[in-house]
């Protein structure tokens, strides 16, 4: 199976062939290099751009405002902070102008943790993303996710934000991409890009099917009664694995992957909660002013007679930053223990 | 300064025909007209704030005249900022527009009474949508451009904004993105030096002798010229354009010109006494070659005057939007 830097290749190169997407640019995304989590290999449309995130966002405002379809890479979440009022602007043309203009892009950036990135290169952008309107914002846990989530973005004709997981860029799917070779081996030979002289390389893509996750709907990956886990990104799959492993300790929880945060699946929360009574919000950005801080409040607010328990948020620590000596990582963003420990503890809480 | 025109002091005629200085004055009339009645209107109530563009009709209106109108790629692009009204009014815009979005009426045709005066948008013209953060739109310019160099044909991308605004990194942005070797962009990168920044002179805050200077260091083409001649403004963007038209490369043009009401309501919108009025300079050399009589100019800013007194009663009858409307355009829709 494709990893999700493959996945987000082959999307890519199945929107500039089929959805018009015209130019797919960033620091080092062209040739040789395709971008330096290799997502943009071989594809015709890439190319490389000054050292510089804003003319990126603005290049991408422009090529929107004349017809083109852009996808832009800022290379890091963490080097997208100077760009703030140009996302806000191209968050807010359509509704500045009433209605005349809009927008369709798409801006990738890899975020969070899990590299051993140190201060910047770890950051999270779910807080700030979703604090920006008139952008829709994605962020897959897998790589069909990445493919299906890609097409989509392709098709929208408003602004998105394509967040990519870093650590789990490199993890293979357990879902076969509909077009990919079963062989993964293959798969590399076909699309990955030699070490060395790149030159006279060209990739031999698959044939790719249109396959899309529909924006703003989530997805129930674990079915359970007790306790609903709902996260999304890189603390997906620990949730995933938490609730499997608690299985034989009697506890039955529900996880459900937002992959959407902007506009997201209230409808799915919302049903599972009624059902379970109980709630652990995961993430792992910094947890003062947190995207799940906003989910904890809608569950208080429209959800508070159904709750068996306080709803509970478990996110990044607020701290300057994500230290670079393991010790500092791991307690600084939740991990495996943490987040099983916070469910056990949860799905046990009597009123 | 790069050399100017050589414009004989005692000039025997206008180096342009009488019919375009005619339209030209008429526009640069219209432009003062509809400033001064969006500063009354602030001042009687009917909006906000006031920012607008007097004092740089004779840059603004012959832009809007060389401009290329259209939708789409093969059309020139425009991201202007605050100061635009002539330019939009040269085009053939209405002035009503900005009176209706001066009141923040309903009918505003540029935001729907959601944003300040002078925040045009017009995406039939390929006015791209002004907004108030200083000098974002010198990064989107390339992006219209590559589109239309891409697209072919001669369309062009015109980015216009201030002097001060030059500080920040988005104007360096500009000129890295247009003048890559081998990809450079059909860019038409216009400076209009009022010479401060609100409150601040620029000789203050800028080392440099001119901005245009900047651009030499990019390999494009600059020129520093008087943009409060019109004549002079307009052979000088003529030639500009042409060049950006035919080559397909980037040109910075720092055009001087004055600021005749301050920065905008927040410093007043007061008169200024002290800077050169382009209008009555013009005026002057018009009435001078006879093409045009004292009379037929105060007759024409009369008229004006009550048209746009008139425009003016009618806006400040029109309803404000509903509240309800503030969720309409978060998301386009598929038509």
């Amino acid at each position: 199976m494709a990893n999700m830097a493959q996945a987000v290749r082959m999307a890519l190169h199945y929107a500039e062939e089929n959805l018009g997407v015209t130019d797919i640019f960033g620091e080092d995304v062209g040739a040789p290099l395709g971008g330096v989590f290799t997502a943009t290999q071989g594809l015709k449309t890439a190319w490389n751009t000054p050292l510089d995130e804003r003319g990126i966002i603005g290049m991408a405002i422009g090529l929107a405002m004349a017809g083109a379809k852009p996808v832009a890479e800022i290379q890091f979440v963490d080097y997208i902070f100077n760009t703030i009022d140009l996302l806000k602007v191209a968050g807010n043309t359509c509704w500045a102008t009433n209605g005349d203009w809009n927008l369709p892009m798409v801006v990738k950036t890899p975020v969070g943790s899990g590299i051993r990135g140190s201060l910047y290169h770890s950051h999270s952008f779910d807080a700030t993303a979703t604090h920006i309107p008139g952008w829709k914002i994605v962020i897959p846990s897998n790589p069909l996710d990445a493919y299906g989530l890609m097409i989509s973005a392709c098709q929208e004709i408003n602004p998105v934000m394509y967040l990519e997981p870093k650590a789990l860029l490199r993890i293979k799917g357990e879902e076969r991409i509909p077009g990919e070779p079963d062989n993964d081996k293959l798969l590399s030979k076909m699309i990955d890009a030699p070490l060395g002289d790149r030159s006279q390389w060209k990739p031999q893509w698959p044939a790719l099917e249109a396959y899309a996750v529909p924006i703003g709907k989530g997805k129930v990956v674990r079915a359970g009664s007790q306790v609903t886990v709902v996260s999304y990104g890189r603390t997906l799959p620990l949730c995933k694995k938490a609730a499997d492993d608690l299985a034989a300790e009697g506890v039955d929880a529900e996880v459900i992957d937002m992959r959407t945060l902007w506009p997201y699946d209230w409808e799915m929360i919302k049903g599972s909660v009624e059902k379970t009574g109980r709630v652990l919000y995961v993430n792992e950005d910094t947890e003062v002013t947190n995207f799940g801080e906003h989910l904890v409040r809608r569950t208080v607010e429209e959800l508070f007679y159904k709750l068996m328990a306080p709803p509970r948020l478990l996110a990044g620590k607020f701290i300057p930053g994500i230290g670079l000596a393991d010790p500092l990582e791991m307690a600084s963003v939740p991990q495996q223990g943490d987040i099983t420990a916070a469910i056990r503890s949860l799905a046990s809480e009597q009123p | 300064m790069s050399k100017p025109r050589l414009l004989n002091r005692e000039e025997e005629s206008l180096p342009l025909e009488r019919e375009l200085l005619v339209r030209m004055h008429d526009l640069m009339v219209k432009a003062r007209v509809l400033e001064e009645r969006l500063i009354q209107m602030y001042k009687q109530g009917h909006g906000y704030f006031w920012i607008g563009g007097p004092g740089e009709e004779a840059f603004n209106v012959p832009l809007g005249m060389l401009m290329k109108k259209g939708q789409g790629p093969a059309y020139d692009y425009l991201h202007g900022h605050y100061r635009q009204s002539a330019t939009m009014l040269a085009l053939g815009e209405e002035p009503i527009g900005a009176m209706r979005q001066m009141k923040n009426v309903v009918t505003d045709p540029y935001s729907g009474g959601r944003n300040f005066a002078g925040h045009f948008s017009k995406r039939e013209w390929n006015i791209a949508p002004v907004s108030s953060p200083i000098e974002i739109q010198y990064t989107m310019a390339p992006g219209t451009a590559l589109a239309q160099k891409r697209h072919g044909g001669d369309g062009i991308s015109i980015v216009t904004g201030g002097d001060a605004g030059t500080a920040e990194g988005d104007f360096a942005s500009c000129l890295v993105w247009s003048s890559r070797k081998g990809n450079e962009l059909p860019v038409l990168i216009i400076v209009t030096n009022n010479k401060w920044g609100i409150s601040t002179p620029a000789e203050t805050q800028h080392g440099e002798t001119h901005v245009a200077d900047r651009g030499k260091a990019f390999n494009m083409r600059t020129k520093t010229i008087d943009g409060n001649d019109p004549i002079n403004a307009y052979l000088e963007l003529k030639e500009a354009m042409e060049y950006v038209r035919k080559e397909r490369k980037p040109f910075l043009m720092e055009a001087m010109v004055s600021r005749l009401y301050g920065h905008s309501s927040a410093s007043g919108a007061n008169m200024v006494g002290n800077e050169q009025d382009c209008l009555t300079v013009f005026e002057a050399r018009l009435e001078k070659h006879g093409i045009l009589t004292r009379k037929e100019m105060d007759d024409l800013r009369n008229r004006y005057s009550e048209d746009m007194a008139a425009m003016a009663r009618q806006v400040i009858q029109e309803p404000m939007p509903g509240p309800e409307t503030i969720w309409n355009h978060i998301y386009a829709e598929r038509k």
